[in-house]
């Protein structure tokens, strides 16, 4: 069976930064993997390897079979199948939340323009903000614009999405609005990895966690498992820390 | 606490009796009026009005200058100037984004461009395309006299709005390329559809600023030999202040400059605002 992410030895060097050291990991169709971790620990870069916005030093990222990390892969044609969500949102300021949405089905899969606004449509009423299909980005709360962008990742239909901490640039009051759509996908059996500080979202929604720290895995299992009952001392520390930070 | 003062408020004893901040500011302020005022009675009782107001603004030569002061001078200033603007603009984004390349003897023609033409005064460039005929025999620039002027102000506006682009593309955040990218975008079509369309937008000031620069410089088309139809603003101020020994048409000129470039000089402004503040 082809794993929907497969990472095998993957390692990557920023200079002498050596940010990912040796990192072997996959993630199945229909599963919401969680890494969690301290910053600096890779987690982000990992995420970025997948669809190949940071190219691998060594190893190797299959995604659905392909193998991403081959230099004779059309990357543009795997991205389509991976939709990513960043923390700052990175909408596109100069478009509306439709044509944000609109874009890159014009442009990229070639769909017309009703058809694209039909499916744009769609995607934003599905992640709660269609009422604000005119508006444009500099209009719109945070939460609003994760969630657009959310619906821009989505209306490529995607077979799998990344999310790289896709709250942690919101007001809080703001977090609890992006987690559901966010959840809601994970129900309707989206394929998905989120790098995430959300404890509570990563033990709810996750169907495995992994951590990880100075660029390699450290744990990973089940939620209850690593978030529950850690076995490595780094873990245990790294939990404490973010579930009683006063503490 | 109060029978126990900190002995430094008494170290000073001076203190009170020296001037205080306030009080300095303003002896300095009434000096600065009193140096205004002597300046402007002086030259109020030297300058000789008369024959200023006979040289530089007689009414009755600036008549002369109307109607061709707008109709064949300011709309040829304009020609040049929009010409040469177009002309920059578009080879400066294309020098832009080969500066930005990937692709290394790019970046050298390009920065080799950029320092050239910057670096050598725009007068020389105007003198060394009138050359251009004998260089080349049977080359002509196109368009003529406008072609010439044009194509001066495009090669020496381009280098400027070269490095203006430069700016504007670095300015766009490496999200938005991440973003589009990651939609499955090629590189170039994320810059045509995604990079460039903000760019342009960060660069709209300084781009009219740019504007306002060429608008000056096409006053040196001058140097081409222009003639007859073809003067734009300066040479035609230039020409009449010769003909009636006085030089009320070149501030006649003058003014007509300032006409366009300082609500231009205002729009740009306004519009640096409203940039800084839809960040």
């Amino acid at each position: 069976m082809t794993h929907a992410i497969e990472i095998r030895d993957l390692h990557k060097h920023f200079g002498k930064n050596e940010v990912l050291r040796g990192i072997d990991c996959t993630v199945e169709a229909g599963q919401v993997v969680c890494v969690i971790g301290p910053s600096g620990s890779g987690k982000s870069t990992l995420l970025r390897c997948v669809n190949l916005l940071e190219e691998p030093t060594r190893g190797k990222v299959l995604v659905e079979g392909v193998e991403v990390t081959d230099p004779d892969v059309d990357i543009d044609a795997v991205r389509r199948r991976i939709g990513m969500v960043f923390q700052q949102f990175n909408l596109f300021p100069h478009m509306t939340a439709l044509q944000n949405v609109m874009i890159a089905q014009q442009r990229v899969l070639k769909r017309d323009k009703k058809e694209a606004e039909k499916v744009a449509r769609a995607n934003l009423d599905r992640v709660g903000i269609g009422d604000k299909a005119g508006s444009y980005p500099a209009q719109l709360s945070g939460g609003q614009q994760q969630r657009v962008a959310i619906a821009r990742a989505l209306a490529m239909g995607p077979d799998l999405m990344l999310f790289d901490e896709p709250t942690s640039a919101l007001d809080p009051e703001l977090v609890g609005d992006v987690l559901a759509v966010m959840r809601k996908l994970a129900e309707e059996g989206m394929t998905m990895l989120v790098v995430t500080h959300e404890m509570g979202f990563a033990r709810e929604v996750a169907d495995r966690v992994v951590f990880m720290d100075g660029g390699v895995i450290v744990e990973d299992g089940s939620p209850d498992q690593v978030i529950g009952d850690p076995q490595q001392e780094r873990t245990r520390t790294f939990l404490k820390r973010v579930l009683h930070p006063e503490g | 606490m109060t029978d126990h003062l900190p002995p430094q408020v008494t170290a000073e004893p001076g203190a009170k009796a020296r001037l205080s901040p306030r009080k300095k500011q303003r002896i300095s302020r009434a000096i600065q009026y009193a140096v205004l005022v002597a300046i402007v009675v002086g030259i109020a009782l030297y300058a000789d009005w008369g024959s200023l107001a006979e040289n530089f603004a007689k009414p009755d030569v600036a008549d002369k200058a109307l109607p061709e002061l707008f109709t064949v001078a300011l709309r040829n200033t304009i020609i040049y100037t929009v010409g040469g603007f177009v002309f920059s603009f578009v080879l400066g984004l294309v020098l832009a984004l080969m500066k930005l390349s990937t692709v290394r003897p790019y970046r050298w023609i390009s920065t080799l461009y950029i320092e050239v033409f910057r670096g050598l005064p725009a007068l020389l460039i105007f003198l060394l395309i009138t050359f251009l005929p004998l260089a080349l025999p049977g080359f002509e620039v196109p368009g003529g006299t406008y072609g010439q002027g044009i194509l001066g102000l495009g090669l020496v506006g381009a280098a400027y709005q070269a490095e203006v682009f430069r700016a504007g593309l670095q300015a766009v955040p490496k999200g938005q390329v991440e973003a589009a990218r990651s939609l499955g975008m090629s590189a170039a079509r994320a810059q045509v559809t995604v990079i460039i369309p903000q760019a342009i937008r960060i660069v709209i000031p300084p781009t009219t600023n740019q504007f306002v620069a060429l608008l000056k410089d096409s006053s040196l088309v001058l140097f081409l030999g222009v003639s007859g139809e073809y003067v734009e603003l300066a040479k035609f101020g230039n020409d009449l202040a010769s003909q009636y020994a006085n030089a009320t048409p070149i501030m006649v000129s003058g003014l007509t400059y300032l006409l366009v470039t300082i609500p231009l000089g205002h729009l740009s402004s306004r519009l640096e605002k409203r940039e800084v503040r839809a960040r």
